[in-house]
């Protein structure tokens, strides 16, 4: 069951989503894929969300981020429902969205321009963030002339020079190869630990999951919602040659491991294709496991 | 920057004498060859090749040619076709791209136009001449028209096609950053349909070369200017009717040799205004 969450510790609470549902389509043919969903985003923490494959994440994140409204329940931020997108909460999508007629700089300028923040201040910001994410030679380049990596860094730096309240993403580094992906969290987990904000972070992927989180959500299938939640009490700032070795942090893995694998199951006796996969590949990580801890 | 202006030159060195350069002479040469033969066999060979043996021979072309090459009402032809293309043109395009615009973003101005531009879109420019002549002043302003019409329906299809493929998720990301409606539309919308635009003043540019000549022909040249006002299709038919078979072929020539120069110099217009698609 998930852990009841006070909705009144707004100090704590910088999002609250309440008791969310959402279908698609009406009628016969209403396919619900978010129902009685709760859980909610603690301020200046890195809130990771896990759950199996097209389950209805980025239905949540579209949800939170205010691009759809929800059928039943409430999101808030601050007190204040949730009433459509804002520039308080960013959203960093699945696939990349950097715009193509933009060269790297201008992908990151794109949000202080439009607010008209053109400022010394921001240039020098927009610096500071090249070097971090190590493309200062890559300014001048366009989306189509960088790696797959690389998009994602100038995307990671294209949200955070406008240094929302909230920060969304939609499982970033999918689809990158396992080093890139790697390198990717610690250039994101420099980011975040060096920005002081909330972050809701959506992944498939329990390493990646671990390593990022203070909170991990752990989904259901789909209709999704909260099924447990997992504190990472790891220190920061983390190194992923600490993920490894860690004993904690096999000990968490194990817990989630264990708690996605229950989960896999139910939707695997519901015979989803997907599913079957999923129960076959974390059984063999768990084996895998057991045996180096 | 002598660095990059000898770049250039290696590059115009390697477009000039390469491979491709090679092949396109190759092909011209040998179309050229076969003419001559097919042109010349009756004298040469003793029989008529069907088609091509009542056609001129491209050396007889060639000669009336330098004889037109100092003549001014040639050129006049050429700057009269030049002219109307471009004044056609640059109408299609300053009017289609804002009409296309403004039907791909509003819903209310598409529900309320689109409809009868469907209907006007199938009637070919030529089918407007007689209807052009009667409504426009002069027939100067008639052919301008029908030039017009050429380019401006495929301009607008375009845009409107590109304005609604750009990417929902450009404007979700716009949005969320506190892009302004304007913003939105001068940083999104206009970049993102760029090269849709591109793509309609290319096949627009073709179009106008095509109705501009059959719109000189049928009306017979410009009545002021008398004959050498009536461009490069007008030369044709004055040919065609003079009797100068040769002079036939140097316009369709001409218009060739104009339809390429404006659609290269369209192309490389087009690469500069879209950095972001050259290939790396
Ligand atoms: N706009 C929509 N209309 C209809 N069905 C939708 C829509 N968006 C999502 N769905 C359905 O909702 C389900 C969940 O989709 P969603 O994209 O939220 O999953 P996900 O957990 O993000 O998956 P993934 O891990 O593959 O990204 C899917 O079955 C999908 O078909
Ligand atoms: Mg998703």
């Amino acid at each position: 069951m998930a852990q009841e969450i006070d909705k009144n510790d707004f100090e704590q609470n910088e999002v609250v989503v309440d008791r969310v549902s959402k279908a698609y389509g009406t009628g016969q043919f209403a396919k619900p894929v978010v129902t009685d969903c709760s859980f909610s985003l603690q301020r200046g923490k890195l809130t990771v969300m896990i759950g199996p494959s097209g389950c209805g994440k980025s239905t949540l994140i579209r949800l939170l981020a205010g691009f759809e409204a929800p059928d039943s329940g409430t999101v808030t931020m601050n007190h204040k429902p949730v009433s459509g997108p804002s520039k308080e909460r960013l959203v960093l999508f699945q696939e990349t969205a950097l715009f193509p007629w933009l060269n790297t700089y201008d992908n990151i300028m794109f949000g202080p321009r439009a607010r008209g923040e053109d400022t010394a201040e921001t240039k020098a910001t927009v610096e500071k963030l090249l070097e971090t994410i190590g493309l200062t030679a890559f300014r001048k380049k366009y989306p189509s002339q960088l790696s797959g990596g690389m998009q994602r860094r100038v995307e990671l730096a294209r949200a955070m020079i406008n240094d929302p309240q909230v920060m969304i993403l939609d499982e970033p580094f999918r689809g990158l190869d396992a080093m890139t992906k790697e390198l990717m969290w610690e250039y994101y987990a420099r980011l975040f630990e060096s920005s002081q904000r909330t972050h809701f972070f959506v992944t498939t992927d329990i390493d990646e999951a671990i390593f990022l989180a203070d909170r991990l959500l752990i989904m259901t299938h789909i209709p999704t919602k909260t099924t447990a939640i997992v504190d990472v009490d790891l220190p920061r700032p983390r190194k992923l040659t600490d993920l490894f070795e860690s004993e904690r942090a096999n000990e968490i893995k194990m817990k989630a491991l264990t708690l996605l694998h229950q989960e896999a199951m139910k939707s695997f006796s519901g015979g989803s294709k997907a599913a079957a996969d999923f129960v076959d590949a974390y059984a063999k990580r768990k084996t895998e496991n057991g045996k180096q801890a | 920057m002598i660095r990059t202006a000898r770049n250039h030159l290696s590059d115009l060195k390697k477009q000039l004498f390469g491979q491709s350069t090679a092949r396109a002479l190759f092909s011209i040469i040998v179309f050229v060859l076969i003419w001559e033969l097919g042109s010349k066999s009756k004298d040469w060979f003793g029989f008529v090749t069907p088609w091509l043996g009542h056609v001129p021979a491209p050396t007889d072309v060639i000669k009336v040619w330098i004889g037109l090459l100092t003549d001014s009402s040639y050129w006049q032809s050429w700057v009269m076709s030049f002219l109307r293309v471009l004044a056609g043109f640059v109408t299609a395009m300053v009017l289609g791209i804002p009409f296309g615009l403004a039907i791909a973003v509003s819903r209310i101005s598409y529900g309320i136009i689109f409809p009868s531009f469907e209907v006007l879109r199938p009637i070919p420019p030529l089918a407007w001449v007689p209807a052009a002549i009667i409504f426009w002043p002069t027939q100067e302003l008639s052919i301008i028209f029908v030039t017009f019409l050429g380019a401006f329906y495929t301009i607008v299809i375009n845009v409107l096609g590109g304005a609604r493929a750009i990417d929902l998720r450009y404007f979700q990301v716009a949005e969320s950053m506190g892009a302004s409606k304007w913003d939105v539309f001068r940083r999104i919308i206009l970049p993102g349909t760029l090269p849709s635009i591109m793509v309609g003043a290319a096949v627009g540019m073709g179009l106008t070369w095509e109705v501009v000549v059959a719109a000189e022909m049928i009306s017979g040249g410009g009545g002021a200017v008398g004959s050498s006002g009536g461009g490069l299709g007008f030369f044709i038919w004055n040919s065609y009717v003079g009797g100068s078979y040769e002079q036939i072929i140097v316009g369709m020539i001409s218009i060739g040799i104009a339809g390429f120069i404006s659609s290269a110099g369209l192309r490389k217009l087009g690469e500069l205004c879209t950095p972001w698609l050259r290939k790396r």
